[in-house]
């Protein structure tokens, strides 16, 4: 049922599950960390500001500390300079947590193939969204964020999400 | 466009050239680069040269020392004890090309990573060859030695040193600055950059002018076209062309735009560290109607790759002025809504003003250009001390500063882009009707019906995207007003389609080698305050 409703609370019990519950109210509180290092970076400052205005849809909390955040999101080139510090901020972010690669950098290294890039930045963390353009209008960067709501609404309980996945600079 | 002179020294003889140079005005270092002439068709004698690139104090005349290197492992002597800014121009050198510098004060890697094996500029490091970086450097290896020279000691004295970076809100991008603190007060510090290192220069290499433009982008990502026409403009004097009047004009009007919008993310950004909220809800919307009137004349908002060598990508479109106006409106307003909350403000004036000053002869020294070092008092701007594009037959002023503090650097950027603004709207009533390409057929494209219906168009199409417009032989300097500062390209061409090497001299490079040693004996909040006003670009400074 819809429960965004608070009116038709009033005098109601509703039976519901765990799972709804908690993902309903993560769904509109996501807060990011921007891990914003290039051109994507200023799209991202777009989407924040009042036009796109991202706190409509309840992450508007941005996260400067990644222990506070639930939603990485890689906005610009990482390079392989920048990768170790890119697996440290995802390490230290508690579960569960979602990653959106903003941009064709994040994404598969762009057109940057070359020896300073790093391929894409799911080559060192599970990536949960990919966002196409160079960079992407805003409207792309939200349409990720609600990619996100959806697919979070699916996630069971308190499980740590992401076991199985290996990075390159996992155990060196 | 600047009067030249290319001379080649003697390595032995560098030195006391330079210091020569120096006293006879050319008091601004450049730029250093190399060359590696390992693929060149006629090598000369040693396969690497050094360049470097000087400007005069009247900043007018360039000048131009190169430098056979016989050997890169013995090198050449370094210049830090004459310009400042050869500190990192020689470490990027030295990184890039492998050439050692003796008696440089801290020869390591500024761009690549420390556990980077090679240097990947050289002619027979290969594009795509990368490696992954383990683990990040500790910088002690800077801090101890500056802290010894100063006497302290970490454990002794009681400092705490702290990393702003490289992943940090306010360190604008992606800047490392290591710092030693005493209480709140910086008693040293040092950068790390190359954080953003995408190897510009080396994918320059391996591809043609055109197919350049769109790396040039995102250089300074936050006045892209500006770049799109410094290095087009470059290219273009190699090959000897000016543009029609009406693709000049055009150029000016956007490269004008893109300043003012570049400093409207500058100022917005810097006062949302400060605290000013509402002051970026004002800065950078006017900056979102830009975009809009952008992306309706070039198809992106941010990165519009809208120049071609030669000229651009088409005419501006039925009715842009009134787009324009409306655009120059609303940024107007937003500047002085955002000028009303702050020009009398007690907490904005307290908190910047004599923060981090630079003086004139420290400025110059340590490379600075543009705002930055029009802040400190010295009154160089390329539009006026060399104009091109008709830029001496507008009517607009130099902004100036005095005591070049953080106030200094951002008030002079609120003024700048009322003078831009002034420009913008007399070029929007001069501008003449007619072509916007250079007449050529080696250098544009040809039009759509001439490629399709004819044999000769479809091959002066094909012969343009395969092999690229072809620059004549030669090597070449060119400088161009940025919003940032003096952004060159230097540019070597063997007579083909794609360059043999381009060099960017990116004015945001020598300001953060400079941040660290103006930060000292200030605050961490002051420090944060001073790198919004000097408007790093990642982009550019780590190309």
């Amino acid at each position: 049922m819809d429960v965004s409703n608070t009116y038709m609370l009033d005098d109601a019990i509703v039976t519901t599950k765990m799972d709804a519950v908690i993902n309903w109210g993560r769904e509109a509180s996501l807060w990011p960390f921007v891990f914003g290092t290039a051109c994507c970076a200023i799209e991202f400052m777009a989407t924040a500001a009042s036009r796109y205005d991202i706190s409509r849809f309840g992450a508007e909390v941005l996260r400067f500390s990644p222990r506070h955040a639930d939603l990485l999101v890689v906005a610009g080139t990482v390079s392989y300079k920048q990768a170790p510090i890119l697996k440290q901020i995802y390490d230290q972010m508690p579960e569960p947590k979602w990653v959106i690669a903003v941009g064709a950098c994040a994404s598969t290294g762009g057109f940057y193939d070359n020896y300073t890039t790093l391929q894409g930045i799911d080559e060192i963390v599970p990536v949960d969204v990919y966002v196409a353009g160079c960079p992407p209008r805003p409207e792309a960067i939200i349409d990720a964020v609600l990619d996100i709501q959806r697919q979070l609404k699916r996630e069971p309980k308190f499980e740590v999400r992401n076991t199985d996945f290996k990075g390159k600079l996992d155990d060196v | 466009m600047t009067s030249k002179e290319m001379i080649t020294i003697e390595s032995d003889l560098l030195l006391e050239t330079l210091s020569e140079a120096k006293e006879q005005g050319y008091v601004l270092l450049l730029d250093i680069t190399a060359i590696d002439n390992l693929h060149k068709s006629h090598p000369p004698m040693t396969r690497f040269e050094l360049v470097y690139v000087l400007r005069h104090e009247n900043f007018k005349d360039v000048c131009t020392y190169k430098v056979p290197v016989p050997d890169p492992k013995i090198g050449v002597h370094t210049v830090t004890s004459i310009y400042a800014s050869a500190d990192f121009a020689e470490r990027e050198v030295y990184d890039q090309y492998g050439i050692y510098f003796q008696k440089h004060p801290m020869l390591k890697r500024v761009l690549n990573h420390n556990e980077f094996v090679g240097h990947p500029l050289r002619k027979d490091y290969e594009i795509t060859k990368g490696q992954y970086c383990t683990v990040s450097q500790d910088m002690m290896d800077e801090m101890t030695p500056l802290l010894k020279a100063k006497n302290l000691d970490p454990d002794k004295d009681g400092l705490m040193i702290v990393n702003l970076g490289p992943s940090h809100p306010a360190s604008h991008g992606t800047i490392r600055t290591m710092v030693a603190l005493d209480g709140e007060k910086i008693v040293a510090a040092a950068s790390e950059i190359g954080y953003l290192h995408r190897g510009f220069e080396k994918s320059c290499e391996n591809h043609n002018y055109n197919q350049i433009i769109p790396y040039t982008d995102r250089l300074n990502y936050c006045s892209a076209l500006m770049n799109n026409i410094a290095f087009a403009k470059t290219a273009e004097d190699m090959l000897g062309v000016t543009l029609p009047d009406r693709g000049i004009f055009i150029r000016i009007i956007v490269a004008e735009l893109s300043r003012v919008i570049d400093h409207l993310v500058c100022l917005a950004a810097g006062l949302l560290d400060m605290g000013g909220q509402t002051n970026y809800w004002y800065l950078f919307n006017p900056r979102n109607n830009a975009y809009d009137f952008l992306s309706k004349l070039t198809g992106a908002r941010l990165t519009n790759s809208y120049m071609r060598i030669g000229g651009m990508a088409h005419d501006l479109y039925e009715g842009w002025e009134s787009d324009l106006e409306d655009v120059l409106q609303k940024i107007d307003l937003g500047i002085t809504e955002s000028l009303k909350m702050i020009s009398n403000n007690r907490i904005y004036n307290d908190r910047i003003q004599n923060i981090s000053p630079v003086s004139a002869k420290e400025a110059l020294d340590f490379g600075f250009t543009g705002p930055n070092l029009r802040a400190s008092g010295v009154a160089y701007d390329l539009r006026f001390s060399d104009p091109y594009y008709y830029y001496d037959t507008f009517d607009f002023n130099m902004v100036v500063g005095s005591v070049g503090d953080t106030y200094d650097r951002m008030m002079v950027r609120f003024e700048e882009m009322n003078e831009s603004m002034k420009i913008i709207k007399q070029a929007m009533k001069r501008i003449p009707d007619g072509e916007i390409n250079v007449p050529d057929k080696r250098i544009i494209l040809p039009n759509k019906e001439c490629v399709y219906g004819g044999i000769e168009g479809m091959m002066n199409q094909f012969k343009l995207v395969i092999d690229g417009v072809k620059v004549p032989k030669g090597e070449h300097y060119g400088a161009f007003e940025a919003a940032n500062g003096e952004l060159g390209f230097y540019i070597v061409s063997e007579g083909e389609g794609t360059p043999y090497k381009v060099k960017v001299r990116a004015p945001s490079f020598y300001h953060i080698a400079a941040y660290p040693k103006i930060i000292e004996n200030y605050q961490v909040a002051d420090a944060i305050m001073t790198l919004g006003s000097m408007n790093i670009i990642a982009g550019e400074m780590d190309r």
